[in-house]
């Protein structure tokens, strides 16, 4: 039982960090039609800037409050400079561009912090544990990085219902021609959900940053993931990206956590964790194709 | 009266608040050109649309040939024997026009998991594909790219392929519209050859063609049938005259 | 006609210097080149296979390297059990494992078109953007389902004992494994060729162009899309199974997305949709690699953003600029 909650919170964790990556991409998926490849590349950014400040400085904080802006910032840059071009353009031609960026940026870090991952401390004030129930102690950060992801999805959910950006944002995304038509400054508008969208992939980077190494390439395994969780939530749909993740967050972590104990009811230990491992490693993708057959356009998508 | 060929009993179609097809019937008789007019908006496309499989209803039925084939898949609804020109143009651009042909001989060939042999070394299309050419009056261009054509040669490529698919019910969508008046000629002489050899429903705003081709017409206002009749009758019908044919009120 | 000329030309220009590659590279006493450019054959051949349902299918999968690498493994693990004498498959039946090429290289093929039977049914449900994730989707689902697969080495992977036999041949000489990659590739490029011209390869062009118009016309559209990506498939699973046998060693690595991004980049780098294109593509990337990797490890660095000029301003692909003006499709 103890077991079960304290996976049960892992898959959150892991379900927040995945929305904060597809809340922003299936933005910029619905909005400018593009297929971006380098989202996980601001998620690295993000990463390695933290990482760095929080070094230099001993703050962890201080490199939260860098590393947004800065994943904000070469968003916003690369939106203007690569991606803008790309609009009009064939899904293949914004694929081998994207990628060419991935390229770029995963070995632009190598130049500049080496082959060596980095390893960021988990603050010291967030370093030990709770008991959120009597007797489950879970450790704080990780408690944290579930908080701060659900505040932002309060956060975006206010923003697209409360606010007129947000709501510009929202009839761009379902209906691209008519947001033009109600004079919205389509161009600025784009850029910033880019800078948006990767501000939030900057940050989930940061949040992974004391839980997994901070390496070139980091980017990319958790890109497909975002992915898996677009496509079953809905392209352009946010609500869509919040019900995908945890699905994906929950069923990863649960199924490499129970698998094993499930397998080994009927078949020899041994066996069973490898079966159980390679059924684990693809459930989700398992839960992409049901989805897929039951619901090609995803469960809520934006465009009708 | 036979079974007609096409029957269509309640259909209702509508786009959001936009209501294009309302509770509306329809039959036409086998081997009749059977006129569909009615002003811009009025759901005339929305209708074709909805008989060839573009379109879902949200209710109603279509019975073709004593079938029902409203949920059938395009795909099938061509195998019985209908078939559509789009009023806008929508011929392969980059293939050539004899390709465009081709490829409705061939749909109306059965499978086309032919691998090895070029298309054009079978014999019997190759004809086919000749007759196709010639009708529409295409031969010269047989080998320029589709995209390459002017408005009315793609319009008659348009038409073409849906004849080579040899259709029981041919949907025309407007096939005279923007064409220029030599093509508007050609286009007229190729229906009236028609005539003989299968059913058409012929969506049309030219009011001379109309009159001259069709033998029953059915007028469309807002997604309801406002009248249907024999040519004569729809002319003298003063409900039709003065919504729909209100401008030729003055005795010409 | 003399557009067709210059194609011809160059066609024969080029297959002839592939002939003749063995003799040339002992002439400039660098036997090394038979193996680099046994190599670009084989990535040539999963680039024209991509470019069937690239170029002509306009389907951007970004999962190729799924059925390249599964083809690789089919190899990889016959040779295991035949190494370790051991059964592939114990019950209903005994399977053992195999080094034959005669063997080996039809199951692979046969098992990468089962696998893109089963992920073409899927993907082919949709288009577009959900099309390109979704590719990429399944293909990352092999790779991580080989990193689990502790039997077969998991992330280290497995190598060969030694490549795989052919009655006469000798698959282990550089030389006859060239001439060997040769012939198929250039079988395949011939049956390609063969293959758009003809009622079927039409009504690929003719999906690509306006599907919805291919389903009013009667054609299931699903089915022909669903046995061209598969032929592509079961084309990538013959480069991978060449593959295994050149590098003797197989791994999750070789379906890893990358992986399916670089040959993704050959087919456009070369020209999508002219078949032959792909073959120049595949020369042109591995070419530059080994040679930008002379000079700097961080080739990637500018690669990267070359590619990006590529895409914004020269999408011609090498084969346009080679054989005259774009060729057009078919
Ligand atoms: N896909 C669609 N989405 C939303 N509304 C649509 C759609 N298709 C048609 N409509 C609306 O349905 C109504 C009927 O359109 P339809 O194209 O059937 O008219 P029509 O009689 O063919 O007109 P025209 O003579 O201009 O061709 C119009 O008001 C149109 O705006
Ligand atoms: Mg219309």
């Amino acid at each position: 039982m103890l077991l079960v909650i304290e996976q049960l919170l892992n898959g959150l964790q892991l379900g927040v960090t995945l929305f904060l990556m597809s809340a922003g991409l299936t933005l910029i998926f619905g909005i400018m039609r593009v297929i971006n490849l380098a989202h996980g590349s601001f998620y690295m950014i993000g990463a390695y800037v933290a990482a760095t400040v929080a070094a230099r400085s001993g703050s962890f904080l201080l490199g939260l409050l860098v590393a947004l802006p800065a994943a904000a910032l070469v968003g916003m840059l690369v939106e203007i400079v690569v991606l803008r071009r790309l609009y009009k353009k064939d899904h293949v031609d914004q694929v081998l561009a994207t990628f060419g960026l991935i390229m770029f940026f995963n070995e632009l870090t190598r130049v500049v912090w080496g082959r060596q991952p980095l390893f960021m401390d988990v603050p010291s004030w967030l370093s030990g544990s709770v008991e959120l129930i009597p007797g489950i102690p879970y450790p704080s950060y990780r408690i944290a990085v579930i908080g701060v992801g659900l505040l932002v999805a309060v956060f975006l959910y206010l923003m697209f219902t409360r606010t007129r950006i947000g709501m510009q944002i929202r009839a761009g995304a379902s209906n691209r021609s008519m947001a033009g038509a109600l004079g919205i400054n389509i161009k600025l508008l784009y850029t910033l959900v880019f800078g948006l969208g990767t501000m939030l992939a900057g940050l989930a980077g940061v949040m992974a940053g004391p839980i997994l190494a901070v390496e070139a390439g980091m980017g990319e395994s958790i890109l497909i993931l975002t992915f898996v969780v677009i496509v079953i939530g809905g392209i352009g749909s946010v609500r869509g990206a919040f019900i995908g993740a945890l699905l994906v967050g929950m069923i990863d972590t649960l199924g490499r956590a129970f698998l094993p104990a499930f397998f080994r009811l009927f078949l020899a230990t041994a066996h069973a964790d490898g079966v159980a491992a390679s059924v684990a490693s693809m459930s989700i993708y398992i839960l992409m194709a049901i989805i897929l057959v039951w619901r090609p356009k995803g469960l809520l998508p934006a465009h009708t | 009266m036979a079974e007609p060929l096409l029957r269509i009993e309640n259909l209702c179609k509508s786009f959001g608040a936009v209501i294009a097809c309302r509770d509306l019937s329809l039959e036409v008789a086998e081997g009749e050109v059977h006129a569909l007019i009615g002003p811009n908006g009025a759901g005339k496309t929305t209708l074709l649309n909805q008989i060839a499989g573009d379109l879902a209803p949200d209710s109603g039925r279509i019975y073709f040939n004593g079938q029902e084939i409203t949920h059938l898949p395009l795909h099938r609804r061509a195998h019985l024997g209908l078939a559509r020109s789009y009023q806008i143009t929508s011929v392969f651009p980059n293939l050539s026009v004899a390709e465009n042909l081709q490829l409705a001989i061939q749909a109306h060939q059965g499978h086309s998991f032919r691998f090895w042999r070029r298309g054009l070394s079978d014999p019997q299309l190759c004809a086919e594909l000749e007759l196709s050419l010639e009708r529409v009056g295409l031969i010269k261009r047989a080998d320029d790219l589709a995209g390459n054509l002017s408005h009315g040669e793609k319009k008659q490529l348009e038409v073409g392929m849906a004849l080579a698919c040899k259709p029981k019910l041919l949907l025309l969508d407007e096939p005279m519209a923007g064409m220029g008046p030599g093509g508007t000629v050609e286009m007229h002489k190729l229906i009236l050859q028609l005539k003989r050899q299968m059913t058409v429903l012929l969506v049309e705003h030219d009011m001379d063609a109309i009159f001259a081709l069709a033998d029953r017409i059915t007028v469309l206002i807002y997604g309801e049938v406002a009248a249907s009749g024999t040519v004569d009758e729809i002319r003298n019908n003063p409900i039709v005259r003065q919504a729909y044919l209100g401008e030729e009120d003055e005795p010409c | 006609m003399f557009q067709f000329d210059r194609q011809k030309i160059c066609l024969s220009i080029g297959a002839l210097l592939l002939v003749l590659l063995p003799l040339l590279a002992s002439l400039a006493g660098e036997p090394y080149l038979v193996s680099l450019f046994s190599r670009i054959l084989i990535y040539a051949l999963a680039a024209a296979s991509l470019d069937l349902i690239l170029g002509y299918g306009g389907l951007v999968s970004l999962g190729h390297a799924a059925f390249f690498g599964i083809g690789a493994y089919v190899v990889g693990i016959l040779s295991f059990h035949d190494f370790e004498e051991s059964a592939l498959i114990a019950w209903p039946f005994l399977i053992p494992g195999s080094d034959s090429a005669l063997v080996a290289w039809p199951a692979a093929i046969f098992i990468a078109a089962l696998l893109a039977v089963f992920v073409g049914a899927l993907s082919l449900r949709t288009s577009g953007m959900h099309f390109i994730m979704i590719t990429l989707a399944f293909a990352q689902m092999l790779y991580f389902f080989f990193v689990a697969l502790e039997g077969y080495g998991g992330d280290d992977g497995l190598s060969l004992f030694s490549r795989n036999t052919l009655p006469a041949l000798d698959l282990g000489d550089d030389t006859q494994f060239y001439y060997v990659c040769l012939t198929l590739l250039f079988a395949f490029l011939y049956l390609s060729a063969r293959l758009v011209k003809s009622p079927f390869g039409m009504v690929i062009r003719g999906c690509r162009e306006n599907e919805k118009r291919m389903q009013s016309l009667g054609f299931p559209t699903f089915r022909y899309k669903l046995l061209c990506f598969v032929i592509a498939g079961a084309a990538a699973g013959l480069a991978g199974a060449l593959n295994a046998n050149q590098v003797e060693y197989v791994s999750p690595g070789l379906m890893h997305w990358t992986r399916s991004g670089i040959i993704l980049i050959m087919v456009i780098l070369g020209g999508s949709g002219t078949l032959y294109g792909p073959v120049l593509g595949a020369a042109a990337f591995l070419l530059l690699e080994e040679v930008l990797s002379i000079y700097t490890e961080h080739w990637m660095l500018y690669f990267g953003p070359a590619l990006i000029l590529v895409v914004l301003f020269a999408r011609h692909g090498l084969y346009g600029v080679l054989v005259g003006k774009e060729k057009r499709h078919g």
